[in-house]
C-alpha cells in the first residue's frame, strides 16, 4: 500500500471530485470533500515521511520504463511543497463550509467542490510528476478549475467575473508558451521524462547554443514567469485573488503562486541545471554580463518594490493582501536567484511561511466578510472592539507580512538576507529591507483602521462567526508564529530541499537511466 | 534562587504583571495594585543580582548566560547579566514603582480614558526592557528592541485624535524603518561575517574577521549601520520620533520617553560598541571618529532647539535628544580605544542612570503642571511656583542635575565624560559639553525662574483645577510622592555612589 502513495496522491482527489458532482444538498459535497483533503493530506505525510528515511522516490504508473510511461518523482524539494498544498488544502475546506454557504447559491455546491478537489489534483499532480507533459495537461487541470473557482465569487462582488476572464487570457497565453517550450524540449531530446531530459540535456554538447534549447528555455521562462506572477507578467492576480470568494482566495493564495515557483525552481535548476540556466547562459553585452539569475534578480526587486507601492494604495483588504502576495512572490524568486544555500533554504521556506501567513490573513479577510458583508478598509474601522479575535489575526499575520521578529516572516528574511549578503548583492539586501518597509505602512493602515479609529455610527453590528472559521484563521496564524519561534526542524526541512534544488541536477544527470523494478529508490 | 532563575523571573514578572492588570481591568483599585505588585517584584529581582554581579570584583565575563530556544540554525534566544545591562534594568524597573505611583495620579486626576491598555502596554513595555538588558546577543536584542517600539505604540497613540494617529505613524515609522533597514541588516551583516557568531563577547566578535584580512571600511560601515539603525538613541536626523511622541500622556513621555525606550537606544549603541565590535578593534579601524562629530552636532544642536521650544514637553523632548548625545558621544570616545575608551563607556552607563532620574523628574514636573493646571507652555508659567512649591523645588533639583552641578548625580556622569574626552584629547568633544552644559543652565533654568522669580499674570483668563472640592494648587499627592522622590534619588545617587561607580568600573574593566 504504501509504495502507491504517490499514485493515490493523485487518483483519491480525483475519483473524490468526479463522485462529489453525485452529491447534493449542503452538507454532503462539503463532508465528502473533507473527507478526501483529509485523506490527501495523510497521504501527503506518508510521502514526506517516506522521502525523509528513505531519500528520493520514483514511481512509475503501471510498471512501464520511464521512456515511454508516466513516472512521479518525489525529492526533499517537491514532498515539501507537497505538504504545504495538502495542509491548505485541507485546513482551507474546514473553512470553506461556512465561508462558502454565505457567498455560493446553494445549488452550486457540489459543482463548487467538483471543482476545488479538481484544483487540488492539479495542483499537487504538478508537484509530484516527473513527466513534463503530464506537467502541462495537471497545470491546464488546475488553471481550467482556478478560473472557475475564482469567477464564483461573483455573487458577492461582480469584479470576479472581470478578474477571472482576465486570469483565463493571461493564464492560457501562459500555458501555452509552456506548451511550446515543452514541444520544443521533446524535439531535442526525445524524451518527456524529466530526469531524463535532464541527462539528455547535460550530454548535449553546446546546448547552449542550440537554437532550440534557447526557444524553448525562453517559452518556459516567460510562461513560467506568467503562472508565478513575477513582476511585470502579474497584472492577472490582484483581481482573481481580490474578488474570489473567501475560501477560494485564501487556498489560491497559499498554494497556486507557490506551485508556479515550484515548477520554475524544477524546469531552471533541474532540467536545465544551474550549469546551463546561470552560467552557460550569460552573455556579454559591451561591459556587462547578462546573466538568468540577474534577470531574475531585477525582476525580482522590482516587483517588491512596485507592488509594496500599490498595497499601500489600495483600500480594500484583500486586494492590499492580493498585491503583498506579490511582493511576496518576488522574496521567494529572490532566494532562488541567489544561488547560494542560505538564499534557496529562505526561498523555499518562504513558500510554506508565506502559505502559512497569507492563508491565514486571507481566512481573516473572509471572516470579516462573512461578518460585515465587507473587506472595505472604510468598513473595518472600530474592528479591534468589534472582532477582536478576527482583528488580532489579522495584526499577528500582518507582523508576519513585515517580518517582525518571533514571526515565521523574519525567519525568511534572516536566511534570505543572509543569502543576498554572502553572494555579494548588498543592494538585493537594501531591497528586502525597503519592502519590510512598504509592508509596515501597508499593515499599518489597516491596524490604525482597526485599533485607532472609532467605527462609523451606522456601522453594522457583526455576524456571530462560526467556530470553524476562526480556528482555521488562528491555525494558520499561529502556525507562522511557531515556526518564527520553533522554525528550526522547519528550517531544515527547507535546507534539505535547497540542497535538493543546487544539487539535484548532478545527482539526477549522473545516475543511471532505466531501473529494471517498476518502483525504484534513487540513491 | 540561582542568577539565571532570577534574571528570567525578572523578564517573565511584567509580563504576568500585565495579564493580570487586563485580567482585573474592570476594578480599577485591584488593577493599580497589580501594577505596583509587579513593578516591585520586578525591581527586587533585578536587583537581587546586583550583590552577584559586585561580588565578582573584577571582569570575569558575564553570569547567568541561559539559552531558551533556537529559532533556528544560529538564532538563539538567550540571555545573560552582565554590568551594563544591569544598569539599564535597575533604573527601569525600579523607576516603573515611582512612575506607576505617578500614572495613577495622573491618569486618574485626568479623567483619561483606556486605563487598563495603557497600564498593560506599560507593562509589556518594561519586560522587553529587562529582556532587551539581559539579552546575550544581537538577535534577542533585536527581538525585544522591536517588541519594545510596538509595545509603546498604543501608548503613543493613547488619545486617539488624529494628532496622536500622525504621531503614532511617526514614531513607528522611524523606529520601526530604521531598525529593518539599518539595524538588521547590520546584524545579519553581522552574522555573514563571523560566520554567525552573534552574542556580545568581551572584545566583541569582529577580531577574527579583521585578522583574517577583512576589509576594515566593511566593518566602519557596519557600525555606522548599527549607530543609525539603533533610532532609539535618537541620533540626528533619526530623531523626529521623540517630539512627536510626547502626545502621549505624560506618565509615557516619563517612564518610556525619558528611560526605558530612549535608554534601549543608547543602551543598545553602548552594547554594542563595546560587546559587539569592541573598543579595541575599533580603535585600530581608525574610521570611527565621525561619531563624535554626530554626537556633537546632535548635542548642540537638540539643546539649540530646545531653547526656543515654548511648549514644556517638546522642550524637554529636545533636551533628551541632546542628553542621549551624551551617551552615543562615549560610545564614540569608546570606539576609540585604549584607556579613555574605558572611562567612556563607563561615563556612558553613568549617564544613562543620572540621566534617567534628572529626566523623570522634570517630566513629572510637566505632567504636575498640566494636572493641575492644565498648562502645556513654558511662557505660561510666570509666578506658579508659590502655588506649586514642591514640584517646582523638584524641578530645580532635576535641572541642576541634567545640568551637571554637585551635589547631584548628572556632575559624576559629565566629569568623567570631560575626564575620558580630555584623556582622549577629543577637544571637538570637550567644547561640547561645555557649550551644551551652558545652552542646558538657560533653557532649564528658565522654567524655574518664570516660577519663583516672575510675578504671575495679572489676571488669569479663566480658573483652571478641579477646585469645586477645595482641592488646593498642587498635584494630587501621589505625583508629589514621585516627583520627590526621583529629586531625592538625584541626590541621593551622587552621594551614595560607590555601588553605582563599582558597577560601571566593572564595565570599563571589562573594555579593558
Amino acid at each position: 500500500m504504501t509504495g502507491h502513495l504517490p499514485a493515490l496522491l493523485i487518483a483519491v482527489p480525483l475519483i473524490g471530485g468526479v463522485i462529489s458532482l453525485f452529491l447534493r444538498g449542503r452538507f454532503l459535497p462539503w463532508a465528502w470533500a473533507q473527507i478526501i483533503t483529509t485523506a490527501v493530506l495523510v497521504i501527503t505525510c506518508g510521502l514526506v515521511e517516506a522521502v525523509l528515511t528513505g531519500g528520493t522516490i520514483t514511481y512509475r504508473f503501471g510498471g512501464w520504463p520511464q521512456e515511454w510511461g508516466i513516472a512521479y518523482r518525489i525529492d526533499a524539494l517537491n514532498v515539501f511543497v507537497l505538504f504545504i498544498v495538502a495542509l491548505i488544502g485541507c485546513v482551507a475546506t474546514i473553512y470553506a463550509r461556512y465561508s462558502v454557504d454565505d457567498e455560493i447559491p446553494s445549488d452550486r455546491h457540489h459543482l463548487f467542490y467538483c471543482i476545488w478537489l479538481l484544483a487540488l489534483v492539479g495542483l499537487l499532480g504538478i508537484t509530484a510528476t516527473a513527466d513534463v507533459f503530464n506537467v502541462y495537461v495537471l497545470l491546464e487541470v488546475s488553471s481550467l478549475t482556478l478560473y472557475a473557482l475564482i469567477a464564483m465569487g461573483k455573487n458577492r462582488d461582480r469584479r470576479a467575473l472581470t478578474g477571472a476572464l482576465r486570469y483565463v487570457i493571461i493564464g492560457s497565453v501562459g500555458a501555452s508558451f509552456i506548451l511550446l517550450g515543452i514541444g520544443y524540449l521533446l524535439m531535442v531530446t526525445g524524451t518527456l521524462n524529466l530526469p531524463d531530459m535532464a541527462r539528455q540535456l547535460a550530454a548535449m554538447p553546446e546546448a547552449a547554443r542550440n537554437r532550440t534549447v534557447l526557444v524553448a528555455f525562453a517559452f518556459l521562462f516567460v510562461g513560467l514567469s506568467v503562472k508565478m506572477a513575477l513582476f511585470p507578467l502579474h497584472m492577472w492576480l490582484p483581481n482573481a485573488y481580490g474578488s474570489a470568494p473567501s475560501a477560494v482566495s485564501a487556498l489560491v493564495a497559499a498554494t497556486a503562486t507557490k506551485v508556479g515557483v515550484y515548477m520554475a525552481v524544477r524546469f531552471l535548476f533541474s532540467v536545465f541545471g544551474p550549469g546551463f540556466t546561470f552560467t552557460a547562459l550569460s552573455t556579454e553585452v559591451g561591459d556587462f554580463t547578462f546573466t538568468c539569475d540577474g534577470v531574475l534578480l531585477v525582476l525580482a526587486c522590482l516587483g517588491v518594490l512596485y507592488t509594496g507601492i500599490e498595497a499601500m494604495r489600495q483600500r480594500e483588504l484583500k486586494w492590499i493582501l492580493a498585491y503583498s502576495s506579490l511582493g511576496q512572490i518576488s522574496y521567494m524568486v529572490i532566494g532562488l536567484a541567489l544561488l547560494n544555500r542560505d538564499g534557496v533554504t529562505g526561498g523555499i521556506i518562504h513558500l510554506l511561511n508565506h502559505a502559512l501567513i497569507k492563508g491565514g490573513l486571507f481566512m481573516a479577510a473572509g471572516c470579516a466578510v462573512f461578518a460585515l458583508a465587507s473587506q472595505r478598509l472604510d468598513d473595518l474601522n472600530g474592528l479591534g472592539r468589534r472582532m477582536p479575535r478576527t482583528a488580532a489575526a489579522i495584526l499577528v499575520g500582518g507582523f508576519g507580512l513585515i517580518g517582525f521578529p518571533l514571526t515565521a516572516g523574519f525567519v525568511s528574511k534572516w536566511y534570505l538576507v543572509k543569502g543576498a549578503l554572502a553572494a555579494g548583492h548588498p543592494t538585493v539586501a537594501v531591497v528586502l529591507m525597503l519592502g519590510s518597509v512598504f509592508a509596515l505602512v501597508y499593515v499599518w493602515r489597516v491596524v490604525e483602521r482597526m485599533y485607532f479609529t472609532a467605527p462609523a455610527a451606522d456601522a453594522p453590528i457583526p455576524r456571530r462567526l462560526p467556530l470553524s472559521m476562526e480556528v482555521c484563521t488562528w491555525f494558520l496564524v499561529g502556525g507562522s508564529v511557531l515556526i518564527g519561534i520553533a522554525g528550526k526542524p522547519f528550517a531544515d526541512l527547507a535546507g534539505r530541499a535547497a540542497d535538493e534544488a543546487l544539487g539535484g541536477h548532478a545527482l539526477m544527470i549522473s545516475t543511471p537511466a532505466t531501473p529494471s523494478s517498476p518502483q525504484a529508490v534513487e540513491p | 534562587m540561582s542568577p539565571t532563575t532570577t534574571a528570567l523571573a525578572a523578564i517573565v514578572a511584567p509580563l504576568i504583571g500585565a495579564v493580570a492588570i487586563l485580567v482585573t481591568g474592570r476594578r480599577p483599585n485591584i488593577r493599580e495594585t497589580m501594577t505596583l505588585l509587579a513593578a516591585v517584584a520586578t525591581f527586587s529581582l533585578v536587583a537581587s543580582l546586583l550583590p552577584g554581579v559586585l561580588a565578582k570584583g573584577f571582569w570575569s565575563g558575564p553570569i547567568a548566560q541561559v539559552d531558551l530556544i533556537e529559532v533556528v540554525g544560529g538564532l538563539t534566544l538567550s540571555f545573560h547579566v552582565e554590568p551594563l545591562g544591569l544598569v539599564y534594568a535597575l533604573i527601569a524597573s525600579s523607576l516603573w514603582i515611582v512612575n506607576s505611583v505617578y500614572a495613577i495620579g495622573y491618569m486618574r486626576g485626568n479623567h483619561e480614558k483606556n486605563q487598563t491598555r495603557f497600564f498593560t502596554c506599560i507593562a509589556i513595555a518594561i519586560a522587553c526592557a529587562v529582556g532587551a538588558a539581559f539579552s546575550a546577543n544581537l538577535f534577542t536584542l533585536f527581538v525585544c528592541y522591536e517588541a519594545l517600539s510596538l509595545s509603546t505604540v498604543p501608548l503613543v497613540t493613547h488619545k486617539g485624535t488624529e494628532d496622536a494617529k500622525r504621531a503614532g505613524r511617526t514614531y513607528l515609522g522611524i523606529l520601526v524603518g530604521t531598525s529593518v533597514c539599518f539595524f538588521l541588516l547590520g546584524i545579519i551583516a553581522v552574522g555573514v561575517l563571523t560566520d554567525g557568531d552573534l552574542g556580545f563577547k568581551q572584545g566583541g566578535v569582529l577580531a577574527p574577521y579583521l585578522a583574517a584580512g577583512g576589509s576594515t571600511a566593511i566593518v566602519g560601515l557596519l557600525f555606522a549601520l548599527f549607530m543609525y539603525g539603533i533610532g532609539k538613541a535618537a541620533l540626528m536626523p533619526v530623531h523626529r520620533w521623540l517630539p512627536a511622541a510626547m502626545v502621549a500622556p505624560t506618565p509615557v513621555s516619563a517612564l518610556l520617553h525619558a528611560v526605558a525606550v530612549v535608554k534601549c537606544g543608547v543602551f543598545a549603541v553602548l552594547k554594542v560598541t563595546v560587546y559587539t565590535f569592541g573598543p579595541e578593534t575599533l580603535g585600530s579601524l581608525g574610521n570611527t571618529g565621525w561619531l563624535i562629530y554626530a554626537a556633537c552636532f546632535t548635542i548642540v544642536c537638540a539643546s539649540g532647539i530646545a531653547a526656543f521650544q515654548d511648549n514644556f514637553k517638546r522642550r524637554l523632548a529636545y533636551s533628551t535628544i541632546s542628553q542621549l548625545g551624551y551617551i552615543v558621544l562615549a560610545a564614540g570616545l569608546a570606539a576609540q580605544g585604549g584607556a579613555a575608551g574605558a572611562l567612556a563607556a563607563a561615563a556612558g552607563a553613568m549617564h544613562i542612570i543620572a540621566h534617567a532620574f534628572g529626566k523623570i523628574t522634570l517630566f513629572y514636573t510637566a505632567g504636575n503642571v498640566y494636572t493641575a493646571h492644565h498648562l502645556t507652555e513654558i511662557s505660561q508659567l510666570d509666578g506658579i511656583g508659590k502655588k506649586m512649591p514642591v514640584t517646582f523645588a523638584a524641578f530645580a533639583v532635576g535641572a541642576v542635575s541634567m545640568i551637571g552641578v554637585p551635589p547631584t548625580a548628572g556632575f559624576l556622569s559629565k566629569w568623567s565624560l570631560v575626564g575620558a574626552a580630555w584623556s582622549a584629547e577629543a577637544w571637538i568633544a570637550v567644547a561640547t559639553l561645555v557649550i551644551s552644559t551652558l545652552l542646558n543652565a538657560i533653557y532649564l533654568l528658565e522654567v524655574p525662574y518664570r516660577a519663583f522669580l516672575r510675578k504671575p499674570p495679572a489676571a488669569p483668563a479663566h480658573h483652571h483645577g478641579h477646585g469645586d472640592d477645595g482641592h488646593d494648587d498642587e498635584a494630587p499627592w501621589p505625583m508629589r510622592l514621585a516627583i520627590v522622590t526621583t529629586a531625592v534619588m538625584s541626590v541621593l545617587l551622587f552621594l551614595g555612589a560607590g555601588w553605582v561607580t563599582r558597577l560601571v568600573g566593572q564595565l570599563a574593566e571589562g573594555v579593558r
